[in-house]
């Protein structure tokens, strides 16, 4: 078990490293200088050069590269080019947007896939298991920003249930705040919902396919006693990973969705400082992403080792 | 007193009707030996009795049990008597038992399910269930993956009895075991219809298991019941001429044509030991060795037929693998016709060829047969003849192992187990090899069959002049087709010598214990 | 022996029609989708325009039959890229198992996959400058490793047959093994994969082009047009909505497309297991 555990660690230092890097390099190559782009057509290149030596930009790349890695590591995210704020700031600001909207689609989606999954597999060839077929096929079809639209439409403009867009943060109390993020949610969770619930039902039928669910009805278990006895937990080990995807690609899939809604979180940002050329925030905000992305496989996997018994023998 | 009474039992799945009518009667005390080859609805019968046939299954007749028509009660009266009045055990132990969940607590679940007794008197149960059929030094809180096939199968017996059934159910329960596993199980499952009165449906193909074991036998035949009595009046009468033909295929001894040997090793393997890095390499530790041959050493001579005997585990796949060039040796040499044989030597390899087990896993299932056959001819490098001459003599072999010419038009899967065995052999001879080594070449087909190629395989070496190394479990086997053979264990050969002689007279003790284990045929009074 | 299940033909049907609609958009489109014509803007639906016009006066139709253009070829070469790169990468991991090599493609695929693709997408677009041929790209860098980790994993459990220990004792070559053996039995399941895809391909365009990062204009594209109907869905419903349900036909028509290989496709379900 500590060997499993050492190696997972290991390989999230190692992919963490990795990737700082490959991101790094990523945003050094991308043409435009920003210091010439924030300046201006006009302006001169000796007051380009003083811009650049200001911001650091004359250094050798090694030393920025360890120098924005030894900032992460104590918080620091650099100043951001664009706005001259700290960027640690800014991406705190947006993180309790983006967060916030990616567990609360991420709740939603569970919530609605893992019922209806187990249920079509419970009625695997009827016509229970034949509706949640279709639906979770029109549900994977479906652009979740198209999706979005059209619940603006329906929801904010004609029935006024609901604001069109924007948020005004968190001071204005709890339920404003789940309000405002609350077509975002839906929009976002109802495509992983559709997919979620294909991967429940699955793993489940390919579970109860299993010879240890013949072993079980042999004792005189009956078909849902076995589901919920047996089968579940086996299937939801690959559920489980699935779940853990989903969150990283909420958290950064909803760059378009705040788009639609105009909510201020880590998507805008990292999208309008793509525009602007802002390097400081890109790397940071795409560095954070990916870390959330690193960090749930690392706990996915960990969990693999609480549930799975064969783990955690040293022989792996 | 008969316990069970199935009346025109049928069961058809998917409108393609397996079983067809059956009727048998089953007393208390009695062991009942459901046989016949695969594809006779033994399984499906067997399901049938427990309620727990496949989706899309229809059935009919009438199966009397406990005063109510099996065939008819509810879903929720029938769990009631799954694993307190009738249990199975089934076929393959490895995946039979939920990998997530301790045995004590599988176990357990059965007596829980039934509410058999206070939860505080589970654990001695579960304890006292355990010792009875072997594990007594087994932990209940250990999981399947740390327990051997015969363990899980011992766990998966604990579970279905623990309750005193009246009926115990056991599909092949032996079949994926090692032959001294099984003879064990078998034992277990004596002990209990003897101790505790359970009645026992057996299930299997060996028909040297019934003839030890059972008191009634019923046999099948592509789903219905064509022979049935007790093992000694059936195998005596041979009343049928399906049991005659099952029973001399069971019985029946290969008479071996005499093969000239020539002096001059075809084949030697000097004290050879293969070693494997298991895949344990952690970032912390080297992994271990493991020593899956070790110091083996044996020869062929042209003409010879050598057998090696092995359960699995005995390093015989290494040693096979080893021989055919595709893993290297660790310490020793192997020679063939007196040049050494290494992974980037490969000119030996015309001259060695394989059949393995796997019938269906030996092919490609997109090539045609012809592409099959003649695959070896690449191992004939620029030596190998014209597409045309290539041909011909794919055809010339189709004919030697007794197959229509058509065939190689075919896929593989359009062809059976025993014919693709065939095409197997076909593809073995078509560049001529001097040896052939056949891996467990009969171990996956039915007993009617495996004569038929035990014979082929034979008259073949005769008429081309072959030597063979013929690899299998089954003692049988060996004695018909061997005149010399190795004994492996552990990876290492513990006897070798004549076939016969081993097999009449064992010196080792290992070799002693296979040769108990293994069911025989006793005499039922006629040549 | 292929039985074309119900899933197989919608499928089809489905996929037939932005196919037919790119396709003829090739030769004739009813009416120019570079002009605008604003006298014409928010035509209801007629018989001279089946879907309407839009804010700008150009007929709906033609701009849906030259977006699905757009579409189909930007997931279509994104597909292939991802399968011209992925499967060798896959097939070679496999071949020379537990080494380096194996290694090193496992950890590139877990790198990108660490990456939220829409991210990089957008990354690659925005820096690059907005076009087609970076949706194209972008997109399909993230198809490479899927396909690498698919035919590694098919390609693993193949390499444990007997069939492929055969071809090694008639002596052939690791290569020589996976091009004749190994990448024939992969192909149904690349097949179905390229369907799935295919489709999340775009869904993915979709989403580059509504932010305005795909192919620019004039040249149409579903994205962009939903991007446009955003502030007019109360005005007129219908430019919304038609862009979307396209979207929606072809994914959806693609989806079921791959589960009906799926089934059809099976070696398992082709000709009886007699013993």
């Amino acid at each position: 078990m500590i060997k499993y555990f050492f190696r997972r660690l290991f390989t999230f230092v190692l992919s963490l490293a990795l990737a700082s890097i490959v991101i790094f390099s990523l945003v050094e190559i991308a043409p435009g200088d920003p210091a010439s782009f924030m300046l201006g057509i006009n302006a001169q290149p000796d007051t380009i050069a003083a811009l650049r030596s200001e911001l650091g930009l004359d250094q050798p790349k090694i030393n920025r590269y360890f120098d924005w890695i030894g900032g992460m590591l104590t918080g620091d995210f650099g100043i951001s080019y664009t706005y001259r704020t700290n960027v640690t700031e800014m991406v705190g600001d947006r993180l309790w947007v983006s967060l916030p909207l990616a567990l609360y689609a991420l709740f939603l989606s569970t919530v609605i896939a893992i019922p209806t999954g187990i249920y079509a597999a419970a009625k695997r060839g009827k016509t229970g298991d034949f509706a949640v077929i279709s639906a979770t096929q029109l549900g994977i079809a479906i652009p979740n920003f198209w999706f979005a639209i059209i619940l603006v439409g329906i929801f904010a403009i004609k029935l006024q249930w609901f604001s069109a867009g924007g948020f005004s943060g968190w001071k204005d109390g709890l339920f404003n705040g789940i309000t405002s993020l609350t077509l975002p949610a839906i929009a976002l969770a109802l495509p992983q919902a559709a997919i979620l619930s294909r991967v429940m039902r699955s793993a489940l039928i390919e579970t109860l396919g299993e010879d240890y669910i013949r072993t079980a009805r042999a004792k005189g278990l009956s078909s849902s006693q076995t589901i919920w006895t047996h089968a579940l937990r086996n299937a939801l080990i690959p559920v489980l990973t699935i779940i853990g995807l989903q969150f990283s690609f909420l958290l950064a899939g909803a760059i378009i969705i705040e788009q639609v809604f105009y909510l201020p979180g880590l998507g805008r940002l990292v999208f309008q400082a793509i525009t602007q050329r802002d390097l400081i925030v890109v790397e940071s905000v795409v560095m954070l992403l990916v870390f959330a992305v690193i960090l749930v496989n690392f706990i996915v996997d960990i969990t693999y080792m609480l549930v799975d018994p064969r783990l955690r023998q040293d022989s792996i | 007193m008969t316990l069970l009474s199935v009346r025109n039992l049928s069961v058809a799945i998917h409108e393609k009707p397996i079983v067809k009518d059956i009727s048998f009667n089953l007393g208390t005390g009695e062991i009942l030996a459901l046989t016949g080859e695969s594809g006779s609805g033994k399984s499906i019968s067997a399901l049938a009795l427990m309620g727990l046939l496949p989706l899309g299954s229809k059935k009919g007749g009438i199966i009397n049990f406990d005063g109510n028509d099996l065939n008819k009660i509810s879903e929720n009266k029938f769990c009631k008597l799954r694993g307190k009045k009738i249990s199975m055990v089934f076929q393959e132990p490895m995946t039979a038992l939920n990998p997530l969940k301790n045995i004590g607590r599988q176990i357990s679940e059965t007596l829980v399910q039934h509410k058999a007794c206070a939860p505080s008197e589970l654990k001695n149960r579960v304890r006292n269930i355990m010792d009875r059929v072997g594990l007594s030094g087994i932990d209940p809180s250990r999981f399947p993956h740390q327990l051997s096939g015969g363990q899980r199968q011992r766990v998966v017996i604990a579970m279905a009895v623990c309750l005193e059934p009246s009926i115990l159910i056991a599909d092949e329960p032996t079949t994926a075991l090692d032959v001294t596993t099984q003879a064990k199980i078998l034992e277990l499952l004596k002990k209990f219809a003897e101790q505790d009165g359970i009645s026992i449906i057996l299930i299997t193909h060996d028909l040297a298991i019934v003839a030890n074991i059972a008191n009634y036998l019923i046999l099948m035949k592509e789903g219905i019941l064509v022979d049935q009595g007790e093992p000694k009046k059936v195998f005596r009468d041979l009343a049928h001429p399906y049991t005659k033909k099952l029973f001399s295929a069971s019985s029946q001894k290969l008479i071996l044509k005499e093969n000239e040997i020539s002096e001059g090793k075809l084949l030697e393997v000097n004290s050879v030991s293969v070693n494997y890095k298991s895949h344990n390499r952690g970032l912390f530790s080297k992994g271990t060795s493991i020593e899956a041959v070790s110091d083996v050493s044996f020869d062929i001579k042209r003409g010879e037929r050598l057998g090696l005997v092995g359960e699995s585990g005995s390093g015989k796949s290494t040693l096979t693998r080893t021989i055919l060039g595709l893993q290297s040796t660790s310490s020793g040499y192997i020679k063939f016709e007196g040049k050494k044989i290494s992974k980037d030597n490969r000119s030996f390899k015309k001259n060695i060829q394989v059949v393995f087990q796997d019938p269906y896993g030996s092919f490609n299932p997109r090539h045609k047969v012809e592409r099959l056959i003649a695959e070896p001819f690449f191992a004939l490098g620029k030596e190998a003849p014209h597409e045309t001459e290539q041909k011909s003599i794919v055809k010339e072999m189709l004919e030697e192992v007794g197959l229509p010419l058509n065939s190689t038009e075919k896929y593989i899967h359009e062809f059976s187990g025993g014919q693709r065995q065939r095409i197997a052999i076909a593809r073995a001879l078509v560049i001529k090899p001097k040896l052939i080594i056949f891996d467990e070449a009969v171990s996956a087909l039915d007993l009617s069959i495996r004569n038929q190629i035990l014979k082929l395989i034979s008259d073949l070496t005769e008429r081309h002049g072959l030597s063979y190394l013929f690899i299998s479990h089954d003692l049988t086997v060996i004695e018909n087709i061997t005149e010399k053979c190795l004994v492996m264990n552990n990876g290492k050969i513990v006897e070798q010598g004549q076939t016969k002689q081993i097999l009449n007279d064992p010196r080792n003790e290992y070799t002693h214990s296979l040769i108990d284990a293994a069911p025989k045929f006793p005499e039922f009074g006629h040549a | 022996m292929i039985r074309p299940s119900t899933s197989l033909q919608f499928g089809i049907l489905l996929c037939l029609i932005p196919m037919i609609m790119a396709t003829i958009s090739f030769f004739w489109q009813p009416f120019d989708v570079t002009e605008l014509n604003i006298s014409n803007r928010l035509k209801p639906v007629s018989l001279t325009h089946p879907f309407g016009t839009d804010h700008f006066g150009r007929d709906m139709l033609s701009m849906i039959m030259v977006g699905a253009q757009t579409s189909i070829s930007v997931a279509f070469v994104a597909v292939g890229i991802g399968v011209l790169f992925g499967v060798p990468l896959g097939l070679f991991a496999a071949n020379w198992r537990g080494g380096f090599i194996d290694d090193g493609i496992m950890r590139f695929n877990d790198l990108v996959f660490a990456f939220p693709s829409l991210v990089i997408a957008i990354l690659i677009t925005a820096i690059a400058g907005p076009s087609a041929f970076n949706a194209i790209v972008a997109i399909g860098i993230f198809n490479i490793p899927v396909f690498a980790r698919i035919s590694r994993g098919a390609a693993l459990s193949l390499w444990q047959r007997e069939f492929i220990l055969s071809a090694q004792v008639a002596g052939k070559t690791g290569l020589r093994i996976s091009t004749e053996h190994v990448l024939p039995n992969l192909m149904h399941i690349l097949i179905v994969q390229a369907t799935i895809q295919f489709s999340l391909g775009i869904l993915a365009e979709a989403g580059l082009s509504y932010i305005g990062l795909g192919a620019q204009p004039p040249t149409p594209s579903w994205g962009r047009m939903l991007a446009d109907a955003q502030t007019m869905v109360s005005l007129a419903p219908r430019l919304a909505i038609v862009p979307g349900v396209a979207i929606i036909i072809t994914v959806l028509g693609l989806n079921l497309l791959g589960d009906g290989l799926r089934d059809a496709l099976d070696p398992k379900l082709r000709g009886s297991m007699k013993k």
